[in-house]
């Protein structure tokens, strides 16, 4: 009995995930992004393209690792050879350090604009250009209205869209399917050589849609995501002597 | 196609324009008047003052003895030219060939335009008529030649339009002034007593070159048409331009719109039959109070789709003011280019390129609202000082000339000015120990570098750069850099430069 009750709701699950415009992987198609075990909070364990996503960054040092992650999750979408808009009103990114997340930073097209109403402007109009691998737009606030536009412009195109909340002052509710936080980590060489590893990251999935949070640290080696199994640990610099 | 001119002289053309301007002198004699040699001689005077016997070239003073309550007022250089030219662009609306013609006249090449007022009797008093309700004086002749329509337009008496091929018999009865001769000829023509063209016009060319020189030779045969004369335009044509006259005056965005349709559809059909693409067009609205409107739009690769084209101008419609209404619109493609055919992707690849047509289209859209400036793209450049390493990609289709640098480490954030810190370093050519960065204390816990970067000493003079990759207690990664070489004083010398991802 409680079995078959077990069968239906999952299928109920199932069905309400197909009618939000969650899709099943196709069967022989891993079009996962390399994700590894975070994959698996997400709905069918499938990390969602064509939604909106938002990262939250309220320190430039997490701006930072929040570029590097979201670098890493580009040179997967835009490995078919798209193209990529980032959008933002005060920006930082240097562009040559894509190449270090295997991303060809000539393929990405940046706009600068004045005020922030023009970046929700301009990233509503990408991400309704079908085709886009994805639309980066970096904004401080975004109320629940204008994201729900954004949101309707991805339901069409397909397009993976990102927010980046730089110091953000109030956090909302939003049609985005997942809230992302990045902060960075101690890197850990091997055998404690001197020197810093590669960037390693702990990353928090605040809030999914039909899915479950939760915390991963990850590490960015060899063109890939990595998870971290051993917990950091700090260890200290050998001491250095002058001579 | 045969030519046909319309010529018009304004006679009083700066006097009419002040009584417009300031209707109170409608029935005072006002002349203007300029100071030459410390003398002031009247340049041009009104009806009622010419009636009173002034001419332009009197003085002043003599001209006040003649008339007593006579108003002399400041020539204002260069009014007449600006007149001629609003009045010249204003006529626009008749025909699109308009040349200014100095002194007080204006020249229309009329070539195929009469028939859409209903034949030249009714073009010619169209003209007339709306200039002399606007309140100028003005006298106006249609001929086959410029030179034809100047002398009947200035000197004619009996009708004003020369039919095709007569140009003798409308010269015949005039004086020699209607061939637009200098003064001297002139002088000499009235001394040996030829009053009309028609008492020379039969001697032998050679007799009169002697005698007059080439230019009374050269202003007959234009007059005649045996030579052609060149004018030049108000506003030159632009190779591609669509025209649209309205009935009704356009006041509505709706009306835009269906006119900026009409336009387009008219100029890409012609586009795409020769293989030509928009880059950039400028659309011109004439209104009804004499004002000239205009909305340019760029595109980033050349295009004939009106779709595409017509979001662009979708655009722009909200700042364009058609005040009382728009009665001609004119689209004008300055730049145009050769489309590079688009290749029918049966298999379309998942995820568009630069290359791609909507991609293009987006980034017109954008540029048209937010400026073509705020979008960047950026290839490498072949410098390793760090804001040097890029450089802006000219157009989409731009390919980077050399690879991007991988081999060292590059902050995910760069700051567009390094920004000054505090640091404690102990040891020369090693990493600080601890920094201050906006009042926090940062550990240095693993470094990397140094990486000595040097201006370029072709370019700038400088100390050069060391720059360390350093990760704090908490596992932030940040770029810093000492400028020149380790010295005593820290607090001048180390700079944060980016973060790491």
């Amino acid at each position: 009995m409680s079995n078959t009750k077990k069968d239906l709701i999952s299928q109920l699950q199932k069905d309400i995930l197909l009618w939000e415009g969650f899709t099943p992987p196709a069967a022989g198609k891993a079009n996962g992004l390399g994700l590894g075990p975070l994959e698996a909070a997400f709905p069918n364990g499938v990390f969602p393209t064509g939604t909106i996503h938002e990262l939250i960054c309220p320190t430039p040092e997490t701006a930072a690792a929040t570029g590097g992650f979201t670098a890493g999750l580009l040179a997967a979408l835009m490995q078919h050879g798209g193209a990529c808009l980032w959008i933002s009103t005060s920006r930082r990114l240097f562009p040559p350090s894509l190449m270090a997340f295997d991303v060809t930073p000539d393929r990405m097209i940046f706009i600068d604009v004045q005020r922030e109403k023009d970046v929700l402007w301009v990233m509503e109009e990408a991400l309704k250009c079908k085709g886009l691998a994805a639309v980066i737009g970096e904004v401080r606030d975004i109320s629940f209205a204008q994201s729900r536009r954004l949101q309707l412009a991805v339901e069409s195109s397909k397009v993976t869209g990102f927010l980046l909340r730089n110091d953000p002052r109030k956090l909302g509710t939003t049609t985005c399917v997942a809230r992302w936080q990045i902060t960075p980590l101690p890197s850990i060489l091997e055998d404690e050589l001197p020197g810093v590893g590669f960037p390693r990251w702990q990353v928090d999935l605040l809030r999914v849609r039909n899915g479950n949070p939760g915390s991963w640290q990850l590490e960015w080696t060899n063109g890939g995501f990595t998870p971290v199994t051993e917990t950091a640990k700090v260890v200290t610099l050998p001491q250095r002597k002058a001579g | 196609m045969e030519k046909r001119f319309v010529s018009l002289w304004f006679r009083h053309l700066t006097t009419d324009w002040l009584t417009l301007r300031r209707p109170e002198l409608k029935a005072t004699p006002f002349v203007f008047a300029a100071s030459v040699r410390n003398r002031m001689v009247i340049t041009s005077a009104n009806i009622l003052a010419e009636a009173g016997g002034i001419t332009a070239g009197m003085a002043a003073a003599d001209a006040k003895a003649i008339v007593p309550d006579l108003q002399v007022i400041d020539e204002i250089p260069g009014q007449a030219d600006k007149l001629l030219k609003a009045l010249g662009e204003w006529c626009i609306r008749y025909s699109p060939l308009i040349a200014v013609d100095l002194p007080g006249g204006l020249l229309l090449d009329v070539s195929g335009c009469a028939h859409l007022w209903g034949g030249e009797r009714g073009y010619l008093n169209e003209i007339v008529t709306r200039l002399i309700s606007k309140g100028y004086d003005v006298r106006g002749a249609m001929a086959d030649t410029v030179g034809t329509a100047w002398a009947v337009a200035r000197f004619g008496r009996t009708k004003p339009i020369i039919e095709p091929g007569k140009q003798v018999d409308a010269l015949l009865l005039l004086p020699p002034a209607a061939l637009r001769l200098e003064a001297v000829i002139l002088e000499r023509l009235q001394k040996l007593g030829f009053y009309t063209i028609k008492s020379f016009i039969g001697i032998g060319r050679t007799a009169l070159r002697r005698r007059f020189g080439q230019e009374l030779l050269l202003r007959l045969d234009q007059a005649l048409g045996n030579e052609e004369e060149p004018i030049q335009l108000l506003q030159p044509v632009e190779p591609y331009t669509e025209r649209l006259p309205c009935l009704e005056p356009i006041r509505t965005a709706t009306g835009i719109e269906i006119a900026v349709k009409t336009l387009l559809e008219k100029l890409c059909l012609r586009l795409q039959g020769e293989g030509m693409g928009v880059r950039t067009a400028i659309l011109k609205g004439y209104r009804v109070d004499g004002h000239l409107i205009q909305a340019a739009i760029g595109t980033n690769r050349a295009t004939h789709q009106v779709s595409h084209l017509f979001k662009l101008f979708e655009l722009k419609i909200p700042t364009l003011e058609p005040a009382l209404g728009i009665e001609l619109f004119t689209l004008e493609a300055p730049k145009v280019e050769e489309v590079e055919p688009e290749q029918e992707v049966l298999w379309s690849p998942e995820g568009c390129g630069l290359e791609d047509l909507s991609l293009a289209e987006l980034l017109d859209r954008l540029a048209n609202k937010i400026g073509a400036g705020n979008i960047h793209r950026y290839l490498p450049q072949e410098h390793y000082w760090p804001e040097r390493s890029i450089k802006p990609a000219l157009s989409l289709k731009e390919k980077p000339a050399t690879k991007w640098r991988t081999g060292r480490p590059r902050p995910s954030l760069l700051l567009s000015r390094p920004e000054r810190i505090e640091v404690t370093a102990l040891i020369p050519d090693y990493p600080p120990m601890l920094f201050i960065y906006k009042d926090k204390v940062h550990h240095v816990k693993k470094a990397d570098g140094p990486e000595r970067i040097e201006r370029e000493w072709w370019l700038e003079q400088g100390e050069h750069r060391d720059y360390y990759q350093v990760e704090d207690e908490n596992g932030q990664r940040y770029w810093l850099f000492r400028s020149g070489h380790y010295g005593g004083d820290h607090s001048k010398q180390w700079f944060i430069h980016g973060f790491f991802a």
